[in-house]
């Protein structure tokens, strides 16, 4: 049976009301970026772990008559290994040359996308954008993995091109490891909630951090009789993703521009409230707040849902270290701090009960006959397409 | 801030995210020029696949326009043997890192010391 390569070519990625037009080079860069990153994971990666433990660790013990003892030590010892600094120099150039062509190819058509963009959001009462909302300075301040300007910069009216600019690109990191339309970790959460919670029947759905929608609109499709409210800060990234579902014709979903530290819904008037790969994108002060929030909004019998990479506790120092790096070396300033939290002490102190929390794996359902299966045992630390569902039920 | 019309975006495109950018190797000049040759790396990348498409064009008709090349959207077969290209191009690219790790994994009768080695194969 013939098959699609992997990565497959970037001319199957899915194309929806606001995708760029992507010429033949532009493509072929997605392409290279794609095998390249598919390369450093699958052959560069691996050797990383050698060389720690043939090397790094033994020069370690000679010296200190001790292993050491946590990620940081580990870091201090591996930042001066010639491997792991060629790995982590080509790792970071794969991602300027990422930002760079995705920027390329939006800003190029920039005026052409965002009146895409206003056509398909004209008068919507779907989309409640909020011109007086002051965006938190950990997400205003912060250029989240090496995308210039953020999340929230317009370089014109109305603008879309930060999210354009997101969802050209994903391909490329994530080698085509989200599927089509980037939403593998939306089915995969749709496919979890089947089940694993078949008896319920949400009639209101909420969604925090809600960035371009790529996860949400598989969860509104498998129930598209519910309502479905998603937030976030960002205006570029909602007028995006209020746009694209249109396109794709979803429609049971209102896009709000607010803060999940304190959303403008009422008490307990949700059956499900999820969030996904939200978390490590905020303050560690907000996050305490926003899982208040999930709190408060649930109603009881309600369920909450997050998708995060595993926690950090009880991972040997090395793994932690390696999952470290897009902290340090790829602008993801609160990944480690919020992989350190204690969630299930925070949600305690909000009131859910430890007996109705539970963590569980979900992996990223895309379709196969083009995209492939996720390699089981290639692991790029923090960058692989499955996930923790980390759960409670109020 | 809001940018007047035209952008010119080239600049843009290359713009630095906010901060400190890490370097990894001793000296920060070997981190540029590793960039910099990623850079063509992958611009020779997007010449031979363009190269490709022309190639596969003319076969098929005889003759082609350039609109026909950016609309090419490569079959199935066409698609396995370029990402293979790929593969071997990138695997080209990167030989000394392979074989950096290839030398952290051998023993150390792999590694040997050439001079070493010559006086003790002399002895044989
Ligand atoms: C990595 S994105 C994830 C997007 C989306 N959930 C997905 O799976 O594709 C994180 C998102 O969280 C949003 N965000 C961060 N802090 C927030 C807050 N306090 N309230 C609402 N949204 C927030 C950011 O603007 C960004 O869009």
């Amino acid at each position: 049976m013939s098959s699609w390569p992997s990565p497959p070519p970037y001319s199957l990625v899915g194309k929806h009301g606001v995708s760029p037009v992507t010429s033949h080079d532009d493509r072929a860069r997605f392409n290279f970026l794609a095998q390249l990153n598919t390369h450093l994971a699958t052959n560069v990666v691996p050797a990383n772990a050698r060389a720690y433990e043939l090397k790094v660790k033994p020069e370690f013990e000679k010296e200190h008559g001790r292993a050491p003892r946590d990620r940081h030590e580990v870091r201090r010892a591996m930042l001066k290994n010639s491997l792991f600094q060629t790995w982590s120099a080509l790792r970071r150039s794969s991602m300027e040359l990422r930002q760079q062509n995705g920027r390329e190819v939006v800003l190029r058509q920039i005026a052409d996308l965002n009146q895409r963009a206003a056509a398909l959001n004209a008068d919507s009462p779907k989309l409640k954008l909020d011109p007086k909302f002051v965006v938190p300075p950990y997400i205003a301040k912060v250029d989240f993995h090496c995308m210039p300007g953020g999340y929230i910069d317009e370089l014109a009216a109305d603008d879309v091109s930060a999210a354009a600019n997101y969802d050209v690109g994903i391909f490329a990191t994530t080698a085509g490891g989200l599927g089509r339309l980037n939403d593998g970790a939306g089915h995969a959460l749709a496919g979890w909630l089947k089940k694993n919670a078949p008896e319920l029947k949400p009639k209101r759905i909420l969604d925090l951090g809600c960035g371009m929608g790529h996860s949400l609109l598989p969860v509104a499709q498998a129930f598209p009789e519910a309502e479905v409210i998603a937030i976030d800060v960002a205006a570029p990234l909602l007028r995006f993703a209020h746009a694209r579902a249109k396109s794709l014709d979803v429609n049971n979903i209102t896009f709000i521009q607010a803060n999940a530290e304190q959303v403008p819904e009422p008490d307990g008037s949700f059956d499900l409230v999820f969030t996904t790969m939200f978390l490590h994108e905020t303050s560690n002060t907000a996050i305490k707040r926003i899982i208040n929030e999930t709190h408060r909004l649930l109603r009881p019998g309600g369920l909450c849902l997050h998708l995060e990479q595993p926690q950090f506790e009880g991972l040997p120092p090395f793994e932690q270290f390696m999952r470290d790096w897009d902290a340090l070396y790829n602008n993801e300033p609160f990944w480690t701090r919020m992989h350190e939290m204690d969630l299930e002490a925070l949600m305690e102190a909000v009131g859910f009960q430890r007996e109705k929390m539970f963590v569980s794996g979900a992996q990223a359902v895309v379709d196969e006959t083009i995209f492939g299966k996720q390699k089981e045992d290639v692991e790029d630390y923090g960058r692989k397409a499955s996930w923790h569902v980390f759960g409670v039920r109020k | 801030m809001s940018v007047q019309a035209p952008l010119d975006y080239i600049p843009l495109t290359g713009a630095k995210p906010r901060g400190k950018r890490p370097y990894f190797f001793d000296d920060p000049a070997v981190e540029r020029v590793l960039a910099i040759t990623m850079a063509v790396a992958q611009e020779v990348a997007v010449l031979r696949e363009r190269l490709d498409t022309v190639e596969r064009l003319l076969e098929k008709h005889g003759g082609l326009t350039r609109a026909e090349i950016d609309a090419y959207e490569p079959d199935q077969a066409s698609a396995t043997e370029r990402a293979e290209w790929s593969r071997m191009y990138i695997a080209r690219v990167l030989r000394i890192v392979q074989q950096e790790i290839e030398a952290l994994n051998a023993s150390p009768d792999n590694n040997y010391d050439l001079d070493a080695k010559a006086d003790e194969l002399g002895r044989t």
